[in-house]
C-alpha cells in the first residue's frame, strides 16, 4: 500500500482545518457576535487603509468617536444624521426580505424630499397652516411620491419581469434631474439652486425648540423625525414577525415557487411591498428636508439610499436592529466628513459590507480544527 | 447640432459602454453576475488617470487600469465562486468597496488636469473618406473606437466559435456538466469575472485618458456602469448586440447635450434654446432609455426563453449530495 | 467482509479497496470493496441513499474519498479529477444527464477534451462523431441541439460522449429510471453489444428485475456498507437480493382494501396548456377521478406530467378545455381557490417546491392554512396555534426532527416528504394530486407513504397519482392512465403491464387492441 495512492490529503500540520455545512441552526447570539465581528475587522481595515495613506489611524478613531459621541451635543447631531438611515435602512429591509433588491431608496428620498417641498412651494397649504396639519399633509405627500417612485420599478416587475436592481438604480439618476429642474427652473430662490428657506410652521419640531422649558435641550437638533422613524421600526416588526403578509413576505423571500404553490400572489406582494419600501425612503427625505435642511436644494444626501442597503444588510434585515446599527452609521457619517481623504468612510462602508458577507460564510459553515487520523 | 458629430461622439461614448458591457457579458456567461462594474470603472479610472500622470505614458495606465480592476474583481470571484455567497449582495459591496478605494487613492487627481497625456486620436485614411459612415465611425476618433470596431467581432467569435469559449457557455449553462468532463468550473468562473474585471477597468481608463479626460471623483463614470450591466440583458449575453446598444446610448448621452446649442431646429424654435433647464428633463433620457431597452430584453427573454445564461447567479457546489 | 472470488482467467479492470466518503452527518460509503472485472455487467444495487452513487463518484474523480485505494488495470489510481478518470478509460453516465442544454450534440460530445485546440471545426467533428454512433446503433443526430432530443437520444448522447473519449469502462446510474419499456431494451442490447467488444460496464439500479436480466455479477449495498460482494447474478434469487438490499424481508405489495368508488370528483377535459418553453405540453388531456379511487399517470418523464398537475392546481395557464372539482369549475381559478375547496399537491420537487428551506417546520406546514383560523386570527398569524399544530403533526406523523424551529433544509429526505405529506393530508382534502411521492426515498420512508395514501382513499379521497415508478402505480392504482407527448394514450384497469408500456411508447390503446386483438397476457 503506497502512499501515494492514498486519496487523503497530506499536509504537514497535525491536525487539519475541516469546513462543512452545518446540521443544525446556530444559537441565536451567533449571529450578531459575527456581525460585530465583522465591523470590527472592517475598522482594521480601515485604519491599515489610513495608516497607509499616511494618516494615524487611532487618531481618526479617536477622532470620529469624539466628534459622534463625546458629547450630548454631538450625540443629537449623530441622531440627526441616523434619522434619514433608519427610514432607508427599513425601507431596505422589507424589500430585501422578499429578495426584493430596491437600490432606488436614494431617488425613492429624492422624490419624497421633492414631495414634501411642493407642500410649501407649490403651495398646496396656506402660508399659515398650521404646524400639526403642515407635517401630517408633507408626511404623507413624502411618501406617496416615494411609493410613486417605486410603483414604476415594481410594476415593470411584476408585468415584464424588467430587473429591478438596474430599473430603480436609473430611476435615481432620473429623480436627481427631476428634482435639479424645480430648484434650478421653478423654486429657484434669487437664480441660486436651491428653493427659498421653508417658514417655520412647516419644520418639524427640534429638541431646541423646547429648550425653554427644559434647558437642556438647548442647542440639540435632533427632531421630530426620530419618532417617524422609531414608530415605523416597530410597525415593520409588527409587520414582518407577526402578521400574515410579513410570513407572506419571508415565504417568497426564502422560496417563491413555495410560495406560488401555496396560493400567495408573488406579483401583488412585489407591488405591495416595493410601495412600502418607497414609501418609508420618501418619508426619509421628507423628514430631512423638514427637519434639517428646512429648503428644497440639490445636495440633500450623502448616499443616504445606498448606506441604507449596508445597514439592512448588517441589521440581518431585523427592523429594530436598524436602529441601532444606523445610530453608528450616522456616527460615521456625520464624523466621516472631517477624515481626510474624503473617501475613506465610503470605502469603511464598503469593508464592512465585504468582511459581512464573508461572515455569513461561517454562520452557514462549521469550521473546525481535527485532529489528523493515525493512518 | 450635426447629426453626423451626434452619431460620431455617440460611436465614442459609445465605446466606454461596449468595453464595459461585453466584460459583464464574459462574467454572465460563465454564470456569475457581477454588480460592481461601475465601482471598478471607477479604479480604472482612476488607476489610469494617477498612473499616466506619474509615469507619463497612457498605455502604461490602461495597462495598470486593466490590472488593478481585474484585481479588485476577485473580491466578488471570492465570495460568489469560493465562498457561494449571493451574487447580488456580494456584487453591490464589490461596488461599495471599489467606489470607496477610488474615491481615497483618486483623492487630489482632479487638479492634475494639464499634466497627463491622453490618448492619440486620429482618422483612418481612405476609410476616412466615405460619405457618411467615415465621418461617424472613421474621423477623429480615439485609437480606444478603433480598438473597439476590432474588439466586437473578436469577442462574438471567441464565445460561439472557438473551444474556450463554448466551455464558457457550458459553465454558465450547467456547470455541473463541464465539471465532470474535466473543465474547471471555479478556476474558469475566477479568470472570467478577471476579465470582466479588465474590461470595466479598459472601459474606466477610456474614459479618464481618451473620451472626456480627467477625474472627477464618482461623477467621472455618472451611472455608466449600471447601463452596461442593463445593456447585457438588453443584448442578449451577445457582443455584437452589445455594441449595438453601446453606440445607440453613446450617441444619445451626446444628442443630450448637444440638443441645447441651436437657436432653431428644423426651422422651429428650439425649446430647450430657449429654455436650459428643460436639459434636466434630456439628461433623464439615458437612464430612462435604460429602463425601456430592459423592458425590450425582458420581453423578449421572456417570450423566446433564451439568451440568459441558465445558471446565472447561481453558486456552483461540487460534492454537495445528489450533485 | 467478503472478499471477492478470485478467477485467474479474469482480470480486473477496477479494483476498489476500503472506500470511505463522508458527507456532513452522513457515512455514505463505510469500507466498500469493489471490483469490476473485464467485459462484464456489474451490477450495483442498493436502495436509494445505499451510497451506490457515491462510491461510483469517486470512481469517475468526482468525489475524493476520505481513505481507501484504487486501481485501474492493476495501476494505482489518484483520481483528483473527472477528467483524471477519463484518462484512465472511467467513464460515468449520470442519473441527471450531464448535457448542456443550448449546445449541439457534437459541442457536447467535445466538451473538455483538448482536441480541436482553438477553432471549432464543427462539420469535420459531426462526421467522425457520427460514425461512432452508427458503430453502436446509438441513432441521434450530431447537429441537433440537446433540448430537442428525447431523454432516451440524451442518453446516447451521454453513451457517445464516452465512448468517444475511449473509456472502456462505463458506470451507468440508474439509466433506465428514464425510460419507456421499449428504450430499455434498445439500452440492454447496447449495452451487451458494448461488452461483447471487452468494455466493462457497472450498471447501479434499486430496480431487482432489471438487475437479474441484464447483470453477470452483482454488489450489494446497504446504509453505506457492502452485505454482498461480486455474486454470480446466476447464483441468487430476487428474494435474496432484496434481503440483501434493505436487511429485512421485504412484502413487495403493500396491503390495498378492496373500496367501491363514489361519485366523481376530478373531471377534466380536453385539457391544454404549454410548458415554459412556451411548447405546447398537454394536447387534450381527458380524465376523472371519483371518491375513494387512486387513478395513476403513468409515463415516461416530461411527456407532460408536471404540467398536468400544474394546470390542475391552477400554477398554469390552461389554454383550452377546462377542470371541475367536486362540481365546481376551477378552470384558470386562482390556486388559493383550489386549496380552499379542498385540492391538494404533493409536488415532484421537494426542495424547489414544496418546501421553503430556511423557514422552520411550523412555517412550513402552515402554508396552507396561515391565514385560516385559528392560526389565522385577524391580520396575524397566531404563533401559539402554530406552534402547536406543528408538534401535533410532528407527533402524529413522527417527523425526526429537534424542535419545530428547526430550518426543513436541515431534514433528511424522507422527513421532508413527511412534512409535506403532514401539510397536505391535515387538510382533509377531497382531491389529492401526488406526483413522485416516493421518488428518492428508502423502502422504510416509501412504505410509509404508500400507506398515507392508501389511508386517504379509505378516507373518501380521491388521488391522483402521478409517478414513473410502474411498479408503484400499480400496486397502487384502480386504474391507469398512459400519457404520452401530452396526450392520454389510454387507461387500464386490469394492470396489464404490456399494453401501458406500449402506451408509453406512444401506441394508442385503440392500437394495441387491433394488433393484439385485446389477448391478455
Amino acid at each position: 500500500m503506497s502512499d501515494a495512492t492514498r486519496t487523503t490529503l497530506k499536509s504537514k500540520l497535525p491536525f487539519k482545518i475541516k469546513i462543512e455545512p452545518r446540521l443544525d441552526d446556530p444559537p441565536g447570539w451567533y449571529s450578531p457576535l459575527l456581525s460585530l465581528a465583522a465591523v470590527i475587522f472592517a475598522l482594521l481595515i480601515g485604519a491599515l487603509v489610513i495608516w497607509i495613506g499616511g494618516g494615524d489611524p487611532w487618531k481618526a478613531y479617536s477622532h470620529i468617536a469624539r466628534y459622534s459621541f463625546g458629547s450630548i451635543g454631538v450625540l443629537s447631531d449623530t441622531f440627526v444624521k441616523a434619522i434619514p438611515l433608519m427610514l432607508v435602512g427599513l425601507a431596505c429591509t422589507i424589500a430585501f426580505r422578499m429578495k426584493l433588491w430596491n437600490i432606488g431608496a436614494e431617488g425613492q428620498f429624492f422624490l419624497g424630499a421633492y414631495g414634501a417641498s411642493m407642500i410649501v412651494l407649490l403651495p398646496v397649504l396656506p402660508e399659515d397652516a398650521p404646524q400639526w396639519l403642515f407635517i401630517l399633509v408633507m408626511a404623507i405627500s413624502g411618501m406617496f411620491f416615494g411609493a410613486l417612485w417605486a410603483f414604476i420599478p415594481a410594476l415593470l416587475k411584476a408585468r415584464f419581469n424588467v430587473n429591478e436592481i438596474i430599473s430603480t438604480l436609473m430611476l435615481n439618476y432620473i429623480a436627481v434631474e427631476w428634482n435639479n429642474y424645480f430648484i434650478y427652473a421653478v423654486w429657484s430662490e434669487g437664480g441660486f439652486q436651491m428653493s427659498k428657506m421653508f417658514q417655520r410652521n412647516a419644520w418639524l419640531p427640534r429638541l431646541s425648540d423646547y429648550a425653554k422649558e427644559i434647558p437642556a435641550f438647548r442647542g440639540l437638533t435632533t427632531h421630530f423625525g426620530l419618532v417617524f422613524a422609531l414608530i415605523a421600526a416597530v410597525i415593520l416588526w409588527w409587520v414582518l414577525t407577526k402578521s400574515q403578509w410579513g410570513y407572506e413576505i419571508r415565504l417568497i423571500g426564502d422560496n417563491p415557487r413555495a410560495a406560488e404553490y401555496a396560493g400567495i400572489s408573488i406579483k401583488k406582494n412585489i407591488v405591495f411591498v416595493m410601495l412600502v419600501s418607497g414609501a418609508l425612503a420618501g418619508l426619509a427625505g421628507m423628514s430631512e428636508i423638514t427637519g434639517v435642511v428646512h429648503r428644497l436644494q440639490g445636495a440633500i444626501s450623502p448616499g443616504y439610499g445606498f448606506t441604507g442597503i449596508i445597514i439592512a444588510w448588517l441589521a440581518k434585515l431585523n427592523p429594530l436592529a436598524v436602529i441601532l446599527v444606523s445610530v453608528l452609521f450616522g456616527a460615521l457619517i456625520l464624523a466621516g466628513r472631517e477624515v481626510q481623504p474624503a473617501g475613506i468612510p465610503t470605502l469603511i462602508q464598503g469593508v464592512i459590507m465585504v468582511s459581512l458577507i464573508a461572515s455569513d460564510y461561517f454562520l452557514r459553515n462549521r469550521v473546525s480544527f481535527v485532529r489528523r487520523l493515525e493512518e | 447640432m450635426n447629426p453626423l458629430i451626434i452619431l460620431a461622439s455617440g460611436v465614442a461614448t459609445g465605446t466606454v459602454l461596449l468595453y464595459a458591457t461585453v466584460g459583464e457579458i464574459f462574467s454572465e456567461r460563465s454564470g456569475v453576475l457581477n454588480l460592481g462594474v461601475e465601482g471598478m470603472m471607477l479604479v480604472g479610472a482612476m488607476t489610469a488617470y494617477k498612473t499616466t500622470a506619474n509615469l507619463q505614458n497612457p498605455w502604461l495606465g490602461l495597462l495598470f487600469a486593466m490590472l488593478a480592476a481585474g484585481l479588485i474583481s476577485q473580491v466578488h470571484a471570492y465570495f460568489a465562486v469560493t465562498l457561494q455567497a449571493d451574487q447580488v449582495v456580494s456584487g453591490l459591496s464589490l461596488n461599495f468597496l471599489a467606489t470607496g478605494i477610488s474615491l481615497v487613492l483618486g483623492e487630489g487627481l482632479t487638479s492634475l488636469r494639464d499634466v497627463v497625456p491622453e490618448l492619440p486620436s486620429f482618422s483612418i485614411p481612405l476609410l476616412a473618406d466615405i460619405p457618411w459612415i467615415g465621418d461617424v465611425f472613421f474621423t477623429n476618433q480615439s485609437i480606444m473606437v478603433y480598438i473597439g470596431f476590432i474588439f466586437i467581432p473578436l469577442a462574438w467569435y471567441y464565445i460561439n466559435r472557438t473551444r474556450p469559449g463554448m466551455h464558457l457557455r457550458a459553465i454558465g449553462e450547467y456547470p455541473a456538466a463541464a465539471d465532470t468532463q474535466g473543465i474547471r468550473v471555479y478556476l474558469l468562473r475566477y479568470f472570467y469575472i478577471f476579465i470582466g474585471g479588465c474590461f470595466a477597468g479598459l472601459a474606466g481608463a477610456t474614459i479618464s485618458l481618451s473620451i472626456s479626460p480627467g477625474w472627477f471623483g464618482a461623477l467621472t463614470t455618472a451611472g455608466q456602469g449600471w447601463i452596461a450591466v442593463g445593456l447585457v440583458i438588453f443584448a442578449r449575453w451577445d457582443p455584437v448586440r452589445a455594441a449595438f446598444g453601446g453606440y445607440i446610448f453613446g450617441a444619445l448621452r451626446r444628442f443630450v447635450l448637444d440638443v441645447q446649442g441651436p437657436a432653431t431646429i428644423l426651422g422651429f424654435a428650439n425649446p430647450f434654446f430657449a429654455n436650459p433647464n428643460l436639459g434636466f428633463f434630456m439628461k433623464m433620457l439615458p437612464y430612462a432609455f435604460t429602463v425601456v431597452a430592459l423592458v425590450i430584453g425582458s420581453r423578449e427573454a421572456n417570450r423566446k426563453r433564451i439568451g440568459t445564461p441558465a445558471a446565472l447567479g447561481l453558486p456552483y457546489i461540487r460534492g454537495q449530495r445528489g450533485l | 467482509m467478503a472478499e471477492p472470488v478470485k478467477n485467474e482467467q479474469v482480470t480486473n479492470v477496477v479494483e476498489m479497496q476500503g472506500i470511505i466518503k463522508e458527507f456532513p452527518g452522513v457515512l455514505a460509503n463505510d469500507r466498500v470493496d469493489f471490483d469490476l472485472r473485464q467485459g462484464e455487467v456489474h451490477a450495483l444495487l442498493g436502495e436509494n441513499g445505499a451510497g451506490k452513487s457515491t462510491l461510483m463518484n469517486v470512481l469517475a474523480g468526482l468525489y475524493r474519498a476520505e481513505s481507501g485505494l484504487i486501481n485501474v488495470h492493476g495501476k494505482p489510481a489518484n483520481f483528483n479529477s473527472p477528467r483524471d478518470a477519463i484518462e484512465a478509460g472511467i467513464g460515468m453516465v449520470h442519473q441527471h444527464f450531464m448535457l448542456v442544454p443550448s449546445q449541439s450534440v457534437t459541442e457536447n460530445v467535445l466538451l473538455g477534451l483538448d482536441e480541436p485546440r482553438f477553432r471549432m471545426n464543427l462539420t469535420k467533428y459531426n462526421q467522425k462523431i457520427d460514425e461512432i454512433a452508427k458503430h453502436y446503433g446509438l441513432h441521434v443526430d450530431p447537429t441537433a441541439k440537446i433540448w430537442q432530443l428525447t431523454v432516451g437520444e440524451q442518453q446516447r448522447v451521454e453513451i457517445l460522449k464516452m465512448l468517444y473519449r475511449g473509456a472502456d469502462v462505463l458506470i451507468m446510474d440508474e439509466p433506465t429510471a428514464v425510460l419507456a419499456p421499449t428504450e430499455i431494451d434498445e439500452l440492454f442490447k447496447t449495452l451487451k453489444a458494448m461488452t461483447a467488444e471487452g468494455k466493462s460496464i457497472v450498471f447501479i439500479s434499486h430496480k431487482l428485475h432489471e438487475v437479474m436480466a441484464i447483470s453477470d455479477r452483482v454488489t450489494v449495498l446497504q446504509k453505506g456498507k457492502i452485505t454482498s460482494a461480486g455474486i454470480e447474478t446466476k447464483d441468487i434469487t430476487r428474494a435474496d437480493l432484496a434481503r440483501l438490499m434493505v436487511g429485512r424481508e421485504v412484502v413487495f405489495r403493500v396491503e390495498k382494501k378492496p373500496i367501491q368508488p363514489g361519485d366523481t370528483v376530478l373531471e377534466v377535459e380536453n385539457l391544454h396548456a404549454e410548458n415554459d418553453k412556451g411548447v405546447p405540453a398537454l394536447r387534450g388531456v381527458s380524465l376523472n377521478v371519483r371518491e375513494g379511487e387512486i387513478v395513476g399517470v403513468a409515463g415516461v418523464a416530461g411527456n407532460g406530467q408536471s404540467e398536468l398537475a400544474e394546470t390542475l392546481v391552477g400554477l398554469r395557464t390552461i389554454l383550452k378545455g377546462n377542470v371541475t372539482v367536486g362540481g365546481n369549475d376551477v378552470t384558470n381559478k386562482p390556486v388559493k381557490l383550489g386549496i380552499r375547496s379542498g385540492i391538494s399537491l404533493i409536488p415532484a420537487d421537494r426542495t424547489l417546491v414544496g418546501t421553503a428551506p430556511n423557514l422552520s417546520v411550523t412555517d412550513n406546514v402552515i402554508m396552507k392554512n396561515y391565514d385560516q383560523a385559528p392560526i389565522g386570527k385577524g391580520l396575524t398569524v397566531n404563533s401559539t396555534a402554530a406552534g402547536s399544530y406543528a408538534s401535533d403533526l410532528k407527533d402524529s406523523y413522527e417527523i425526526m426532527v429537534p424542535t419545530i424551529e428547526t430550518s426543513v433544509r436541515l431534514l433528511s429526505g424522507g422527513n421532508l416528504q413527511k412534512v409535506i405529506l403532514a401539510r397536505e393530508i391535515s387538510s382533509d382534502p377531497n382531491l389529492m394530486i401526488a406526483v413522485q411521492p416516493t421518488r428518492g426515498l428508502d423502502v422504510g420512508a416509501i412504505e410509509g407513504v404508500q400507506k398515507l395514501l392508501l389511508a386517504q382513499q379509505e378516507n373518501g379521497a380521491a388521488i391522483l397519482l402521478i409517478s414513473e415508478e410502474l411498479e408503484e402505480l400499480l400496486s397502487l392504482s384502480d386504474r391507469i392512465y398512459v400519457i404520452y407527448e401530452g396526450e392520454i394514450m389510454g387507461e387500464v384497469s386490469d394492470g396489464n403491464v404490456n399494453t401501458i408500456g406500449q402506451m408509453m411508447t406512444g401506441l394508442r390503446f385503440e392500437e394495441i387492441e387491433q394488433t393484439q386483438g385485446g389477448e391478455n397476457v
